[in-house]
């Protein structure tokens, strides 16, 4: 196993790392997706998923000769060539259906992740710079953290299940539903991440020279948060869809047949005991919803095996020594990365 | 530098008061956002008795702060409400606590017996194909939302392999004493072969589903960790001792990674149990996942939200004790934590 140099990983120089940083261009990301092939094939899947979504909103005729909602005269048909998913009970084509929800459960997934980083991150950028004790900042850090708490004992699924009862059905309300449970795990995130950086001697040299503290936070600070957060969000993407569709499958979703939501056509299928009779009408939007999110997984995953400094020496040693020279050393997110779901702060504290 | 076991008392102790107050927020917080809409009891209960939408109706006009005054007062006195049609709350959750923990803990186990080993062959392999086996493999479960590993497990896979999938029990109830409601511990503490066989075929298939999708925090921690642990000179010098390749690995080396897997381990409580909601409800298991799913109004139920706040409080307190015995462990695990 070839070691990291020193040189390269233990020490920080923020002036270069903020213009490498800036810099992360094209160059570097094929860089990041060739050292690993399954990085490289989730990007290429959500490519094509992006695309595919782009053509059904401006011309859907390339994709599929049916309309949305159209009735064809062929009932419970089998999977064929004509029909690549089969069709319902009703006449729907299983595939075209599918099709049709792909746009709007890729935006309300985008709407959640992006609105909920930019609140939560924002208010994690604020908790975690102005937190000294006995100031206005101070107080306004401990009440936001006390209130992410208690947010975060919760799992965000079920809390986001109880307010979609009481809100209803309709897509505003399923992302109202979904939003309120979503935005403290990127408080949590952004604050440890903005805790970890603030003391780095370049803010404190940025501050000797006059800096202003508005400036430190958005130059300063927000540059070297930001690479973790959008490696987050990347796979946040697919586990906001695999909750919105949850939402859909216990029927508290969209209304289908009408409005076409992965989790609503699952849960409209396999109620009544048709997924036993037509076990191909949950095949188009099973699929749909598991290929999505396998995608957008592979590419965060593999996307923060950059950000971990164990992987990266890894990477290293297999050939790809670019990667540990292009990837800034990055702070550890607390608790090694953080797992999939998210950061752990322990609460244990640590004599050293 | 407190490590007697008296400090971890007091230790235990002060987080358990600590609860007190996050508890509280809790029911605040669930209380409140079940009730952020106006009052729809005609739509909510369509088949419902004049009487019932009339009390209905009467107990949601009043203002929010008077209905959670009303609620909390009631919880105080041990009440935790019923729904509109007058079924209690506490005892049907009193009896699917069990169940679901049941559930719950058995997939905590397969997770820690497939999960953790796939990781450190991860580590092992790490950059060639047996780490990318892996990946794929903990990516997967990772990808598919529960309601999908629940259905195709409990339509496709049960009778392929002629499994179960309804209940605890292929006939209920069983003819002994359920002491403690875990149906594989009853059947064992009854000392019934038959019946402790048939309740294991009716829990491995949820439990598998369960595990198989929340594993990928246990696996990739472990292989994280294990690359962090294997450079160094203890586990060089175990090798260059002669001992075998498998005894550096799991006795050596994955000893110390296992602190940081521990502690993941506590933050996904909260996947496993949202996961029992759909699971238990697809494979007919009496937990309060179930539970959980008809009050909310799952499946175009009635929603029932006296039982729905109940349940979700009940959820969060569980993650919170769940992340309460993860610091533990971690501090029995590591002998550098001190209590505090």
């Amino acid at each position: 196993m070839v070691p990291a140099t020193p040189s390269a990983s233990a020490t920080r120089s923020p002036a270069r790392d903020a213009s490498r940083r800036l810099g992360l261009g094209a160059l570097t990301f094929w860089r990041v997706l060739r050292a690993n092939p399954l990085t490289l094939a989730g990007f290429l899947v959500v490519a094509a998923i992006c695309i595919a979504a782009v053509i059904v909103v401006v011309a859907p005729h390339l994709l599929t000769q049916y309309g949305p909602d159209q009735l064809t005269t062929t009932y419970n048909q089998p999977p064929s060539l004509h029909h690549p998913s089969g069709t319902d009970g009703n006449g729907l084509d299983i595939y075209s259906e599918t099709l049709y929800s792909l746009p709007l459960d890729l935006v309300i997934a985008f709407a959640i992740a992006g609105v909920a980083m930019l609140a939560g991150g924002g208010l994690g950028l604020v908790a975690g710079f102005w937190d000294r004790p006995g100031t206005v900042g101070g107080v306004v850090s401990v009440v936001v953290m006390r209130i992410t708490d208690i947010f975060l004992a919760f799992p965000s699924l079920i809390l986001a299940l109880a307010i979609a009862v009481s809100l209803g059905r309709g897509v505003w309300q399923l992302i109202v539903a979904i939003l309120l449970t979503w935005w403290p795990y990127y408080v949590r995130l952004v604050r440890g991440e903005t805790l970890a950086v603030k003391h780095l001697p370049y803010v404190t040299a940025a501050r000797a020279a006059g800096v202003t503290e508005g400036r430190i936070v958005l130059r300063h600070i927000l540059r070297n948060v930001l690479e973790p957060v959008v490696v987050y969000f990347t796979l946040d993407i697919g586990t906001v869809l695999v909750t919105l569709s949850t939402i859909g499958f216990v029927g508290l979703g969209l209304v289908y047949p009408g409005q076409a939501e992965w989790g609503s056509m699952m849960s409209y299928y396999q109620g009544f005991g048709l997924i036993t009779a037509y076990p191909w009408t949950v095949l188009g939007p099973g699929l749909a919803i598991f290929v999505t999110v396998l995608a957008f997984s592979l590419l965060g995953d593999g996307l923060r095996d950059i950000l971990d400094p164990r992987s990266r020496r890894v990477l290293a040693g297999t050939g790809t020594g670019a990667i540990t020279a292009a990837a800034p050393s990055e702070p550890a997110l607390p608790a090694g990365g953080g797992g999939i779901a998210i950061p752990v702060e322990s609460e244990v504290p640590i004599a050293a | 530098m407190g490590r007697s076991p008296s400090d971890l008392g007091i230790f235990i102790g002060k987080r358990l008061v600590q609860l007190i107050p996050v508890v509280f927020g809790i029911i605040v917080l669930t209380f409140v956002i079940t009730h952020l809409s106006v009052a729809n009891c005609g739509v909510w209960y369509p088949h419902a008795s004049q009487a019932t939408l009339a009390s209905c109706q009467a107990r949601f006009s009043q203002p929010i702060l008077n209905q959670f005054w009303t609620y909390f007062v009631n919880l105080l006195h041990g009440d935790w409400g019923s729904s509109v049609t007058g079924v209690q709350v506490y005892p049907a959750i009193a009896m699917g606590v069990p169940a679901t923990l049941e559930l719950v803990f058995a997939s905590l186990f397969l997770m820690i017996v497939i999960g953790i080993p796939l990781g450190v062959i991860a580590a092992q392999s790490a950059g060639r194909w047996g780490d990318h086996l892996v990946r794929i493999f903990y990516l997967t479960g990772w990808a598919t939302p529960t309601y999908l590993g629940a259905v195709i497990a409990a339509i496709f896979l049960a009778p392929y392999f002629g499994l179960p999938s309804h209940g605890q029990y292929t006939s209920n109830p069983p003819p002994f004493t359920q002491w403690t409601h875990m149906s594989v511990l009853d059947a064992l503490l009854a000392g019934n072969v038959a019946w402790t066989s048939d309740a294991l075929k009716h829990l491995i298939l949820p439990a598998a589903v369960l595990a198989f999708i929340n594993m990928g925090i246990a696996t990739r921690m472990t292989r994280s960790s294990m690359l962090e642990v294997l450079p160094l000179d203890y586990v060089k010098s175990a090798r260059m001792k002669g001992l075998s390749e498998f005894w550096v690995m799991y006795k050596h080396a994955l000893r110390n990674s296992l602190i940081t897997t521990t502690t993941v381990l506590g933050v996904t409580a909260g996947g496993l149990l949202a996961g029992t909601v759909v699971i238990e409800e697809v494979f007919g298991w009496p937990g309060i996942g179930a539970y959980a799913f008809t009050a909310i109004g799952g499946g175009g139920a009635a929603p029932n939200f006296d039982g729905a706040v109940a349940v979700v409080a009940v959820f969060a307190v569980g993650v919170v004790i769940a992340n309460l015995a993860a610091d533990i462990i971690y501090g029995l695990l590591d002998p550098r934590v001190e209590w505090r």
